[in-house]
């Protein structure tokens, strides 16, 4: 097909005028959306990594509270995971450089404005009770957008499993609801990670570096990263090298939702881009393209 | 507060005898610990031997050893024989008995119409059922007839040593004489097994005090042990456990890791299958145990593994632990190499222009002969 230069011109000119109606409908919003609040009832954990003796104690003790079996070293011998998995909803993980050296837990963290519950399309991840970010197996469809989401690269999917899970730490609330706390928290022989109110541990967490200024690095993850979190963070190494990322205090769903609620705002886009095509459409019957006027002739 | 201040009326019969007050309270502390027993309930079991309270025991022994026995008498503590004659009455015991013929024989009958329903009965060793049982028999009476009569009388039965347990060695493979152990011949009764190769003195001390002074037997597992000595595995609590933990293994007897004193699972060790208390309740307190001599545990408590399992077969790990290496923050995800992405990119490209000229060739082959597909369109035009 030919084409002729007055089509590509106008056709140039019409997309031009949609997506300008687009991004002046949303300039009217380009305003983010306000920052989630921790929920009234939050609990939530701190891991003062300085404490932490490495024993990992807590990764085998959430195996047994969760049901999840051993990830077996190649000979066998050890429950030696690597990183979280679709078995794995807690790990001791080593950060040494040199001399220096610290221990990390990873699992969820619970964040104030989960992306994984903002990504999910049918709200199988939400955040329930305690602020805890549960999964509800009946509604999850297993596109596991969560997993791309999350900004800690926490939700693990079980690629193993022909009914597969969304896999991750729900802060034990089975034992939550019986009145129990998370079993990590439990057995911790050194008080490393402790459990309580997100308010509380916050204030534990402060008064810790205040207390020993030259300990830690003066710092709270989780208390405005990402949003905040309910799973607080304490240690001596810059955070990122325990791998928790450099975030800033936006949540990061709201990124995803001043651009959707900037285009859907009052549904100008949407009709402003459906006129346009209309026109187009009209147009076009009553002034047929010169190739199908020499095609009937 | 020791117990001659708390009751000055008791006499102080037991330093007559040569035994220190403080050997008597040591052991009878550590007999009721590892029962699970308080101290204050060392306090009461010291009480009730020291009032006579002492239950009639009547030890039979049948096809074994006398190791369990042996192992009884060669405890550490000087005291501890004098102490099990002086917390029990042992009234029919073969090995220990000065009595012998006619005139034992008359003890035990004596001993059983005494304490009817209340003595303790102690077997050790296996009781063959083949052939009605001939093959052990005592006083012209089969094992089998003196267990059922000797155990159905008694007011605790306990099962000293794999033998009495489950059969042992007797009872391994072909087991010629159809030896079983004393709770498969006395259905719908409490049997203890202390089971162990021997086994350990204090578990048997700990079963019997206990039944002397509160009536009552320790909690048992499905096999009849105390869960106070048989709830952990060897493995669990091993002195080598650190090795195992850290993959120092002795590949075979002499290295130089069974000389360095490593872990000895890869040699057959049984350890994460046995469930005893062996690494923490020594035998006759010295620490001389298979393991502690570098010998692999054998799983002498375990009825699946002693004497059926080959000595140095290795068993599985039933519940793995971590290993004490760690993950580095970020996991080594098998990273693909940019160089591979290119050729898989290049052969799937190769694979698609294929599939699109193969595609091609089959529309047009029907229509021309001549199956260059450009050449047509021309001529069609004009």
């Amino acid at each position: 097909m030919d084409i002729h230069r007055r089509s590509l011109l106008k056709g140039l000119a019409t997309a031009g005028a949609a997506g300008a109606a687009a991004v002046t409908t949303g300039g009217l919003a380009l305003a983010s959306p306000e920052r989630r609040k921790a929920p009234a009832d939050a609990v939530g954990m701190l891991y003062d990594a300085t404490r932490c003796i490495g024993c990992k104690t807590c990764v085998v003790a959430c195996r047994e509270a969760n049901g999840l079996a051993p990830e077996r070293s190649g000979d066998g011998l050890y429950d030696a995971p690597q990183d979280l998995s679709g078995s794995t909803k807690n790990i001791i993980k080593l950060y040494r450089d040199g001399n220096d050296s610290s221990y990390m837990k990873t699992q969820c963290m619970h964040c104030i404005d989960p992306a994984c519950a903002a990504a999910c399309m049918l709200g199988a991840l939400q955040k329930r009770e305690f602020g805890i970010v549960s999964w509800d197996g009946s509604r999850c469809v297993g596109c596991r957008y969560c997993q791309t989401a999350c900004p800690f690269n926490i939700p693990k999917f079980e690629w193993s499993s022909a009914n597969p899970k969304i896999v991750k730490c729900e802060m034990c609330r089975h034992l939550l609801a019986k009145g129990g706390i998370p079993a990590c928290v439990r057995v911790c022989p050194a008080q490393a990670v402790i459990f309580g109110t997100r308010d509380e541990l916050l204030a534990e967490a402060k008064r810790r570096i205040a207390e020993s200024p030259g300990t830690y690095v003066p710092r709270v993850y989780g208390e405005e990263d990402g949003g905040g979190t309910q799973v607080l963070y304490l240690a001596h190494v810059d955070f990122e090298k325990l791998g928790l990322p450099k975030l800033g205090p936006e949540p990061p769903p709201n990124m995803a939702r001043t651009v959707q609620h900037s285009i859907y705002k009052g549904f100008v886009a949407p009709v402003a881009l459906y006129a346009v095509l209309g026109a187009v459409l009209l147009r076009n019957r009553r002034h047929p393209p010169e190739e199908a006027q020499e095609e009937r002739s | 507060m020791n117990l001659w201040d708390a009751h000055p009326g008791l006499p102080p019969q037991h330093i007559k005898s040569g035994l220190h007050r403080r050997d008597f309270m040591k052991v009878i502390t550590l007999a009721a610990a590892s029962v699970g027993l308080t101290s204050s309930a060392a306090m009461r079991i010291a009480e009730a031997a020291f009032k006579g309270m002492k239950p009639s025991v009547i030890w039979l022994h049948f096809q074994e050893c006398t190791g369990c026995t042996e192992s009884l008498l060669r405890t550490a503590h000087p005291a501890l024989s004098e102490l099990i004659l002086d917390l029990v009455s042992l009234d029919y015991h073969e090995t220990l008995f000065a009595a012998a013929g006619y005139q034992a024989e008359a003890a035990l009958k004596s001993a059983m119409a005494q304490n009817a329903g209340k003595y303790v009965c102690i077997v050790e060793g296996a009781i063959p059922t083949k052939d009605g049982g001939i093959y052990c028999k005592i006083g012209g009476r089969t094992a089998m007839d003196i267990l059922q009569d000797v155990a159905g009388k008694a007011g605790a039965v306990i099962a000293i040593g794999s033998c009495a347990s489950w059969g042992g060695v007797p009872s391994a493979d072909p087991n010629p004489t159809g030896a079983t152990g004393a709770p498969q011949l006395l259905p719908g009764k409490t049997v203890v097994t202390i089971p162990g190769c021997p086994a350990n003195p204090y578990n048997l001390l700990g079963v019997v005090l206990q039944y002397a002074t509160l009536g009552t037997l320790p909690a048992l597992d499905s096999q009849g042990r105390p869960l106070f000595a048989y709830t952990r595995t060897i493995h669990e609590d091993c002195p080598r456990r650190a090795h195992f933990d850290a993959g120092r293994f002795a590949e075979r007897f002499g290295d130089e890791g069974h000389r360095q004193g490593y872990c000895l699972y890869k040699i057959g060790c049984k350890g994460p299958e046995t469930h005893a208390n062996c690494s923490l309740q020594g035998f006759g307190e010295v620490g001389s145990w298979p393991i502690g001599i570098g010998h692999p545990c054998f799983g002498c408590t375990e009825q699946k593994l002693a004497f059926r399992v080959p000595l140095h077969q290795t068993v599985k790990i039933d519940r793995p632990m971590p290993p004490d290496t760690y993950p580095p923050i970020h996991a080594d995800h098998n990273h693909i190499s940019p160089l591979a992405t290119g050729l898989a990119g290049v052969a799937g490209g190769a694979l698609l222009t294929a599939g699109y000229l193969a595609s091609k060739k089959i529309g047009a082959s029907p229509a021309t002969p001549d199956d260059t597909p450009g050449a047509r369109l021309p001529a069609q035009g004009e």
